[in-house]
Parts: structure tokens; C-alpha cells; sequence
């Protein structure tokens, strides 16, 4: 079987719509399974109830359902609204959402283009998702979208930059923005010459992995960081005159977004698909094992983001750009000063 | 691997990026003629974002990864962003808005006449007689993007260290002021 594959030779076209299709695949399957796993089961054990029950075995076709539910639902438009840009701008989010993904290893082979410039990449293509959100809520012609639409733009500036400034640690001591090179940084680096376990830099960079993840909170705009949405005040922010196909648009992006940075944050911090270079595994088998481990490791984490949103409630307007500026920013200045100097010392 | 990567390696004329180029090329004149006669400013915004966008993708084309991954992140997600929230805190009409223009059009044709000369000199001057060889440009895999990564960094902190430098007080001397206007405390 093995040497099958190995002895299969495919022009570069045909790997890419292999590549590409696959990397579809993961990113619904795994979407649809976080829904499930979190926003339907997780959150009503904590609120002591069953959730979906009745479709599928434990609920497990809600999702099914839903989609089925918003897809035949009318596509209303508010009669100011300026089409073309209101359809256009989950468009946006979507490409912005599906364009990260790109970069994102699952294994030796496992990835869609290996760019070299691959965590600034990412950064890059999700910092796109915020146009589409502040167009989304100006064509709305509805004055709590425009609202939401400001706020999300306010937020999601302010956020990126300690998102963009705790990367640069990671980058810092791996020597390279290339997600593979991470990767194997990790997986062949030594704690005081054991490798046991290798070297995630979620030991040495704990400072950036926490900035990383308040950030993510806060660019996904769960709670505490749901000011764009916040339902007491804005009813639904900018998506408040979406239905139908379009809200679901929104509502996928916001999910796979979530799994997307869940699987940055495994491949920067905690190692990527790799196991420990120490343990001696063949490249052959991390073709298997790699997406099980980066799936596993990226779920856990999505898991962190919704525990925190379903445990806390919402910060003012305020105090999440007063954290922000005034915190997660200095702090992420700090912790790239120390690895510098670290870095150059050892 | 470049996104590119795919393209003829020997050749020096690589037809699939000239073709690509020229598609853009296009597309980015008309959008920028669309900023200047659109009748509403929001528009105007967004026909930015498809030049300020088909710049980045020229950046990539010149297998410039980090140079494009800038434009994408400082224009598109930051700068244009900015401008939105910019019209949409002020004013920004749904519809036709009839008064976006003024009569200073002699000036800005002189302006961009000028503009043009001087860049069209001046690149016809440094790079008239070059031909830019595409194959030197396609090293292979990640290793290749981050060489050219490496490069890019040698040069803004060894040869272009003081400009660098200098353009970085101007910016920052920019920002302090912006905060003196706005704080009247």
C-alpha cells in the first residue's frame, strides 16, 4: 500500500486539487465536529442540560439540521441596503477564514502550499476578515449593525497587534516564519540536552502562548471580547440583517476561524503534527499519525476558547481596549526584547 | 514551495506571470480610475482595496513573499480598514453622494503628470536595460522564501539601515503628534 502511493507521480496541478480538497474536508469535518462537541454538548452540560437529543444519536445530525433549517430560509435584504456590497462581504469573511488555512501543516507532506513566509501569512489573510465585517455593517442600512461594525473594526485593529507581537517570540527562537521549520524546531529541540519530549515553545514562550490566546479570544470576538455582537445592546451586531445563507456563511466562518487559529496556536506552541524527533517515529508513519495529532491538539484548545466564553461575562467597550493597549501590548513588547537577548546570549 | 512554483524554471519570459500581470494590470488601472469618478465615498474605499490587493499579488508574482504579505497585512488590513472607520465614524451615505468632487482637477492632472515622469524616469533610468531572469527567482521549496526573507531583512538592517531608522522616527514623530491634536486636555 505504502509503496503504491510512494510510487505515484502526480504533476503539481493534480496535487493541489488533491491538496486542496482534503484541506476542505478537514476544515468542515472538523468545524462541524467542534459545533457539536462545544457549542451544543459542552455548554449544556455546563448549563446542566442534554442539548440536541433527537437527531441522531446524541444529536449528532443537529448540525444536519440547522444547516438544512438556514438553507431554505429566505435571503431578505433591508430596502436601503446596498446589495451587491451586503452580499459581497460574507464572501469576504469566508475567503479570509478558508485562505488561513493554507499554510497550516498536518503532517511531512500534509499541507497546501509551504510558503515560506508562512505564519505571516496567516496573520495576513486573517486580518482580511475585518473588511468584510465593517462592510457588512455599513451596507446593512441598519444603525446597530454600523454600531457592531465599528466596534468589531476598533476591536479587531486593536487585537492584532499583540497577536502579530507574540508570534514574533515564537518566530525569535525558531529562527524562521516557516510553519514546517517551527515544527521540526520544536520536535528536535532539547530542554537542557534531554528530548524527551523535544522543545515546545509553550514552555519557553508561556508569555506569548497567553497574549496568542487573549488575543485569538478577542479577534474571534467570543466572550469577554463580544462587544461587536453583544446581544442586550446591538441584537446581533453586523450580522443583524443577515439570514438564511448568508447568516450561516457567518456562522461557519466564525467556527472554522476558531479551528484555524486553534491550529496555528498547537503549531506555534505545542508543536504541530510532530511527535518528538527522539521517539524515532518514520516520516511514513507521521503521514497518519501527524493529522491526528494537530486535530487532537487544535480541538483541545478551541475547547480552552469556548470554556473561557461560556465562563465569563462581557467586558465594557473600555476595559477591552485599555487591556489591550495598555497591557497585552507592553507585555508582548517585553517577552520579544527578553527572547532577543536570550536568544543572542545562549 | 512559492505559490509559483509550478512555472517553467528555465525560461527567462515566464508566460504565466506575464499573462497573470497583464489580467491585473488591468484590472488595477480601472480600479484605480473607478476610486477617483465613484459616487460614493465607501466605494471609493473598496476600489482601493483591488488596486492596493493586485499590487500584493505583483509583490507575490515577483516572488516578493514578504513584501506581499505586508501589503496584505498594513494596507488591506489595517490602512484601508482604518479609512472605513474613518468615513463611517463622519459620514458615510448609503447611495450617490453628488458632492465628492471639487474644482481642483488641473492641479491633481499636473500632480500625477509629475508623478509619472519622475518614477518613469527614474526606474527607466536605474532598470531600462535589464531583463529581470525569472529562473534565478524559482529556488525551490521553503528554504527559497525564507533566503529571500533573509535578503530583504540583510538590506533593511545593514545597507538601508539609516533611512530605515530615520523613517521610523518621521512615523513615530507623526504618531505623537497625532496624539497632541487629539488629547485638548
Amino acid at each position: 500500500m505504502t509503496h503504491a502511493l510512494l510510487g505515484l507521480e502526480l504533476a503539481y496541478w493534480q496535487q493541489t486539487i488533491i491538496r486542496v480538497l482534503a484541506g476542505v474536508t478537514a476544515i468542515l469535518l472538523l468545524t462541524g465536529g467542534v459545533v457539536y462537541l462545544y457549542l451544543f454538548k459542552f455548554v449544556s452540560f455546563m448549563q446542566s442540560r442534554l442539548g440536541p437529543m433527537e437527531a441522531g444519536p446524541y444529536g449528532s445530525l443537529q448540525l444536519l439540521a440547522e444547516v438544512g433549517k438556514w438553507l431554505q430560509k429566505e435571503d431578505v435584504f433591508t430596502e436601503n441596503s446596498d446589495r451587491f456590497i451586503f452580499g459581497l462581504a460574507p464572501a469576504i469573511v469566508l475567503a479570509s477564514t478558508f485562505l488561513m488555512f493554507v499554510v497550516i501543516p498536518a503532517g511531512p507532506n500534509a499541507v497546501i502550499a509551504d510558503l515560506g513566509t508562512g505564519i505571516y501569512y496567516v496573520l495576513a489573510m486573517s486580518s482580511l476578515s475585518v473588511l468584510g465585517i465593517l462592510i457588512a455593517g455599513w451596507a446593512s442600512a441598519n444603525k446597530y449593525a454600523l454600531m457592531g461594525a465599528l466596534r468589531a473594526g476598533g476591536q479587531l485593529i486593536a487585537y492584532e497587534l499583540p497577536l502579530v507581537l507574540a508570534v514574533i517570540g515564537v518566530v525569535i527562537a525558531a529562527g524562521s516564519l516557516n510553519l514546517q521549520d517551527i515544527v521540526a524546531a520544536q520536535s528536535e529541540g532539547e530542554i537542557f540536552g534531554w528530548g524527551g519530549i523535544g522543545n515546545p515553545y509553550v514552555l519557553t514562550q508561556f508569555v506569548a502562548f497567553g497574549i496568542f490566546m487573549i488575543a485569538v479570544q478577542a479577534e474571534l470576538a467570543q466572550t469577554p471580547f463580544d462587544m461587536p455582537v453583544a446581544e442586550s445592546e446591538l441584537v446581533a451586531g453586523y450580522m443583524v440583517e443577515y439570514t438564511g445563507i448568508r447568516f450561516l456563511v457567518y456562522f461557519i466562518s466564525e467556527f472554522a476561524t476558531a479551528v484555524g487559529f486553534a491550529a496555528v496556536a498547537s503549531t506555534l506552541f505545542l508543536g504541530g503534527w510532530a511527535l518528538p524527533a527522539s521517539w524515532g517515529i518514520s516520516d511514513g508513519a507521521m503521514h497518519v499519525i501527524g493529522p491526528i495529532v494537530i486535530a487532537t491538539k487544535a480541538v483541545l484548545l478551541v475547547g480552552v476558547v469556548f470554556w473561557t466564553r461560556f465562563s465569563f461575562p462581557r467586558f465594557r467597550e473600555d476595559q477591552l481596549q485599555r487591556l489591550a493597549w495598555k497591557f497585552l501590548i507592553p507585555i508582548a513588547l517585553a517577552n520579544i526584547l527578553v527572547t532577543a537577548v536570550l536568544k543572542v546570549a545562549f | 514551495m512559492s505559490l509559483l512554483a509550478a512555472a517553467s524554471a528555465t525560461t527567462t519570459f515566464d508566460v504565466p506571470a506575464n499573462v497573470v500581470f497583464a489580467v491585473l494590470a488591468v484590472g488595477m488601472v480601472t480600479a484605480a480610475i473607478r476610486v477617483v469618478t465613484t459616487k460614493n465615498i465607501v466605494h471609493a474605499a473598496l476600489w482601493l482595496v483591488v488596486v492596493l490587493g493586485g499590487n500584493g499579488i505583483v509583490y507575490l508574482l515577483l516572488q516578493a513573499e514578504f513584501v506581499a504579505m505586508t501589503q496584505f497585512l498594513v494596507y488591506l488590513g489595517a490602512i484601508i480598514v482604518l479609512f472605513l472607520f474613518g468615513i463611517m465614524l463622519t459620514r458615510a451615505p448609503l447611495g450617490r453622494s453628488d458632492d465628492l468632487d471639487n474644482n481642483q482637477r488641473p492641479l491633481g492632472v499636473l500632480v500625477g503628470v509629475v508623478l509619472l515622469a519622475v518614477v518613469g524616469f527614474s526606474l527607466a533610468r536605474q532598470w531600462g536595460r535589464d531583463t529581470l531572469s525569472f529562473a534565478a527567482y524559482q529556488g525551490g521549496g521553503a528554504a527559497g522564501g525564507n533566503g529571500r526573507t533573509q535578503a530583504l531583512a540583510n538590506s533593511i538592517f545593514g545597507e538601508y539601515l539609516i533611512p530605515f531608522e530615520v523613517v521610523s522616527v518621521l512615523l513615530l514623530a507623526a504618531l505623537i503628534g497625532a496624539i497632541v491634536l487629539a488629547r485638548r486636555d
